[in-house]
């Protein structure tokens, strides 16, 4: 592993939680994480997890009704806007988030056909996005453009720049979207889901878009995804996000082959796999819970093969469970050392199928 | 886009022939023109009721005299009027130039106040300034336009008496003799114009205002609204730039279909006010059985129906490039 | 290990929809508001003292226990005058929407399940209709058919099923592409069966919302009809008329000319509300997040 380098963003016990008709809506339950200069953090975990929510209250763009607690520190600030930007996001005024979106922390969302605004060209709306914090001649923003364009290999550039978004397939549009996040040279791109919405012969070119992005701005990268195979593909670090926490964080590797949460070992138990001879699927049974009436214990208890009395009543925090910091919320973890999950979860059968 | 145009006019006129010829033999087959005259005390001689009847080709079959009116249409002739010192088509034009007038001002002051009310109270959504503008909203939809036109009229005259002025006229488009000279005029029109012009414009400032703040909430809510917020543009631009911006072309459609119903609107706000347009000519007509004329009125209406709706269709292209090609 | 889930309660469609509505306060209170004015008018006018027809000896006399709403000029109470315009105006603008409703709705979603030639055709037909002005068309109909009050409704709903039928054959359009009509199909539904069976009840909301809006819009195409004395006249009387017959006397019997225009609005505005609960209730777009 590479010396350690700086942490560009801090999250510390993040919460999250909304008021709604039926009730208050815990969305995100304390999540911690520290990003740092250059490195691909995954988020993965099923939807309602949270994790789409984490990201838009680091840049501030929930909706008036969240009330989000917590710390988020953006300690980059290398760039042009130097020392103005403020350490603290969570609560910071509109101007002064302002300044930090699109420069030093830029965003890709999930949709492609709504992220555009269908009225504009996709030229101006890239243009918009670095006029937005630089001002420049007409003749520079256009080659900035045009060459942001050719970086997301978008084929003929000079005509695509005056395209509607309409005129674009999907994948093109996000491509779009991705010029527009590496525009200003962010240290941080948050990335979320960016290829959920997209065939996945698409897939691919908009990941090979979002690899050349990051090495144009060597930028760090959060990458939520629910997709396992994106997540090996492309992240150095993972965060497996459950019911609004983090229950299992760690390398890539770290994941993938010594997992130590049973809610992991479901996920990679349920993956259809074409390189190993595996007679049925491991699914997890069940569905997570409603984020209106959380259980007192480990919110994964109705779905555990390994829940005991202690799960319903006492929520497992994030232990280290090994020197390299890798960090599982379990009361069983040690019992999980070398398991694989066909032997944790029951294979598909006509006798669990329900 | 041309072509569409044409296409559009063209298939608008058999539309518009049986429109007329529905109405033109409703009005013909139910009413007597002649009837004032021969309640007259003492009667008529026959020869003059069978003057006047040849006269408003009376003694012809129905749908031959709509033939030649339709004919005559074409040539600029809107046939006799049951009025004989009334030519009906420059009276036409002349009263609905009036209308307009009215119209016209009508739709701007509730285009402007509804995008203003609108877009106000989407942003502060669920504030105390966005309950009061849905309240009032609502209201205004509620009331009769009639009844809020002659309390104006009402608050108009006392508020003249407080004043000592005349400031504000209640009665006609514009008075009969004007001291002065260019200026002296058109204070005189603005005068006799403010409180029409409020009257007609409320139930469609109540129904746009509505209709923009849904609009506008639909937009704020979408992901492109979220993307230009995470470039980093501040509310205000994102705000106008983005939002207004795409929110206001689903009212271009929606003006151009209240039309009729503004065109309404003004029949009962002349009658009010008691100016000399279109909409009361179109009640004189009637009472009269006077069918030529009001075949005229609706021809008249319907093809300026039509063509502001078709405006409406090609600005709406113009605005939004997805539907450009369709 | 036993399956348990720990889940919000779950509730019956109907269930739902009612809950939704009684949290719309607006509608609720409007709906019992609008239900006394109904009594009042139905069962009030009837057991009143005075009827339409009483030409009493107080003439032009201000509200009093007598008479709440006063007199006119004749000496009629108009608290009599007021509850029978409110009986017929009501009685007017409900069989408009019941009648508007059933014509449009046929004819919009044959229009929009055939679609084709018929579509076009039926269309064209309804915009015809919606292209003039519908107070002039009402007001030629109306000064031809006499002043009766049912005529009127006629003539009105023979103008409103346009917008039904545009509606409705916008939800058939947007329905009929789903499965659960080319199932139907594929299980051998006769055409009336999937219209019918299916495609109605599905729209059924949008129906029920868009037959409430037409009470209230009738109810004011109606009373400005009879404003102008086109709607309906006596021996009929209608709040529109009533209205018509003060419009002179605003500032000296401001009686004659507030308690009609009072009413007109009370019951427009009660029906909007409840449409406006009604739409909420049936078709929510987002959960309303309470600040």
């Amino acid at each position: 592993m590479t010396a350690p380098s700086e942490v560009v963003l801090d999250v510390a016990d993040l919460r999250v939680e909304f008021r709604t008709d039926e009730g208050r809506v815990q969305a995100v339950r304390g999540v911690s994480y520290q990003l740092r200069r250059g490195e691909v953090l995954g988020i993965v975990g099923e939807s309602g997890s949270g994790k789409s929510v984490t990201s838009l209250a680091v840049m501030g763009l929930l909706p008036g009704t969240a009330q989000v607690s917590g710390s988020v520190r953006f300690t980059g600030g290398s760039g042009s806007a130097g020392s103005r930007n403020p350490a603290e996001l969570l609560g910071a005024s509109d101007a002064a988030l302002s300044r930090v979106r699109g420069q030093s922390i830029a965003m890709i969302f999930q949709d492609p056909m709504t992220s555009l605004n269908p009225v504009y060209t996709v030229g101006y709306q890239i243009a918009e996005a670095i006029r937005a914090h630089h001002d420049l001649p007409r003749d520079v923003l256009r080659k900035q453009v045009l060459a942001l364009l050719a970086a997301v290999s978008i084929p003929n550039p000079a005509q695509r720049v005056n395209s509607y978004p309409h005129e674009l397939s999907g994948g093109m549009r996000q491509r779009v979207v991705i010029a527009i996040a590496m525009a200003n040279q962010p240290e941080v791109i948050i990335a979320d889901e960016p290829t959920t919405a997209l065939d996945v012969t698409v897939q691919a070119q908009v990941l090979e878009a979002l690899r050349a992005a990051k090495v144009q701005t060597g930028a760090a990268m959060v990458l939520i995804t629910h997709d396992l195979g994106v997540i090996a593909g492309q992240a150095d670090r993972v965060l497996v996000m459950y019911a609004g926490r983090i229950v299992e964080a760690g390398t890539v590797e770290e994941i993938f082959y010594t997992p130590r949460m049973p809610y992991t070992l479901g996920l990679l138990g349920s993956q259809p796999r074409l390189d190993e001879r595996r007679a049925r699927l491991n699914p997890i049974s069940g569905a997570p819970p409603s984020a209106i009436n959380m259980p007192p214990g480990c919110p994964f208890v109705s779905r555990c093969p390994l829940a005991a009395p202690i799960c319903e009543t006492e929520e497992p925090l994030l232990t280290t469970v090994d020197p390299g910091g890798h960090g599982a919320a379990c009361h069983f973890s040690d019992q999980l050392v070398g398991v694989a999950p066909a032997d944790l979860f029951r294979p598909l059968s006509r006798e669990t199928a329900s | 886009m041309l072509a569409y145009a044409v296409r559009r006019i063209l298939v608008s006129v058999p539309i518009l022939v049986i429109a007329t010829f529905v109405v033109f033999v409703m009005v013909s087959l139910s009413g007597d023109p002649l009837s004032p005259l021969k309640t007259r005390n003492p009667p008529p001689p026959p020869q003059a009721l069978a003057l006047e009847a040849h006269r408003l080709h009376l003694d012809q079959p129905l749908l031959l005299r709509y033939w030649h009116w339709i004919t005559g249409v074409t040539r600029g002739d809107f046939g006799p009027s049951v009025q004989s010192n009334q030519v009906i088509g420059p009276e036409l034009i002349h009263r609905f130039l009036v209308t307009f007038r009215l119209i016209g001002l009508a739709m701007l002051l509730a285009l402007v106040l509804a995008v203003l009310v609108g877009v106000i109270s989407a942003v502060k959504q669920y504030s105390g300034t966005d309950y009061t503008f849905t309240f009032f909203g609502f209201l205004f939809l509620a009331m009769p336009s009639f009844w809020f036109a002659i309390l104006l009229k009402e608050a108009g005259i006392s508020f003249n008496d407080t004043v000592g002025n005349q400031v504000l006229f209640t009665i006609g488009d514009s008075s009969v003799y004007v001291d002065g000279g260019t200026w002296a005029h058109i204070t005189d029109v603005l005068g006799h114009m403010i409180l029409p012009t409020i009257s007609l414009a409320l139930l469609s400032f109540a129904a746009w205002s509505r209709f923009q703040r849904a609009s506008m909430l639909e937009v704020l809510g979408s992901d492109y609204i979220r993307l230009a917020r995470a470039k980093g543009l501040r509310r205000g631009p994102v705000l106008t730039r983005h939002a207004l911006r795409t929110a206001l072309i689903p009212l271009v459609t929606v003006t151009a279909l209240d039309l009729g119903a503004i065109i309404s609107g003004a029949i009962v706000t002349e009658n009010v006010y008691q100016w000399r347009g279109a909409g009361s000519f179109l009640l004189e007509s009637i009472q009269h059985d006077d069918a030529y004329a009001v075949a005229g009125w609706l021809l008249i209406a319907a093809t300026f129906i039509i063509l502001f709706n078709l405006a409406a269709d090609l600005l709406y292209a113009v605005l939004d490039p997805r539907i450009r090609y369709a | 290990m036993p399956e348990r889930e720990f889940t919000a309660p779950t509730r019956t469609q109907t269930q739902l929809v009612l809950r939704r509505f009684r949290q719309h306060r607006l509608a609720v209170a409007s709906l019992i508001v609008l239900l006394a004015l109904v009594l009042l008018a139905f069962v009030g006018g009837w057991w009143w003292k005075y009827s339409v027809a009483d030409f009493t000896s107080d003439n032009s006399v201000p509200p009093s226990w007598q008479h709440p709403f006063g007199t006119d000029a004749a000496g009629r109470d108009t608290f009599a005058q007021v509850l029978r315009g409110t009986q017929i105006s009501i009685g007017i603008s409900v069989l408009v929407a019941v009648f508007a409703t059933v014509v449009g709705t046929i004819w919009g979603t044959t229009a929009g399940y055939y679609r084709g030639r018929l579509d076009t055709v039926m269309m064209r037909i309804a915009d015809l209709v919606l292209t003039l002005p519908l107070l002039a068309v009402a007001a030629v109909l109306g000064h031809n058919v006499g002043g009766s009050w049912w005529l009127i409704a006629v003539v009105i709903a023979g103008l409103y099923w346009a917008y039904v039928a545009r509606v409705a054959r916008g939800v058939v359009l947007s329905l009929r592409e789903k499965e659960f009509v080319e199932a139907a199909r594929a299980l051998g539904a006769s055409d009336a069966r999937i219209i019918f069976g299916h495609l109605v009840p599905n729209a059924f909301g949008s129906i029920i919302v868009n037959a409430t809006v037409l009470v209230s819009v009738a109810i004011l195409l109606e009373t400005a009809l009879s404003y102008l004395g086109f709607g309906v006249r006596p021996p009929d009387t209608s709040l529109g008329l009533l209205v018509s017959d003060a419009q002179t006397a605003v500032d000296t019997r401001p009686w004659l000319f507030f308690f009609p225009g009072l009413f007109i609005i009370l019951i427009a505005l009660t029906i909007n509300f409840i449409g406006d609960g009604l739409r909420d209730a049936l078709d929510p777009q987002q959960t309303r997040v309470r600040r």
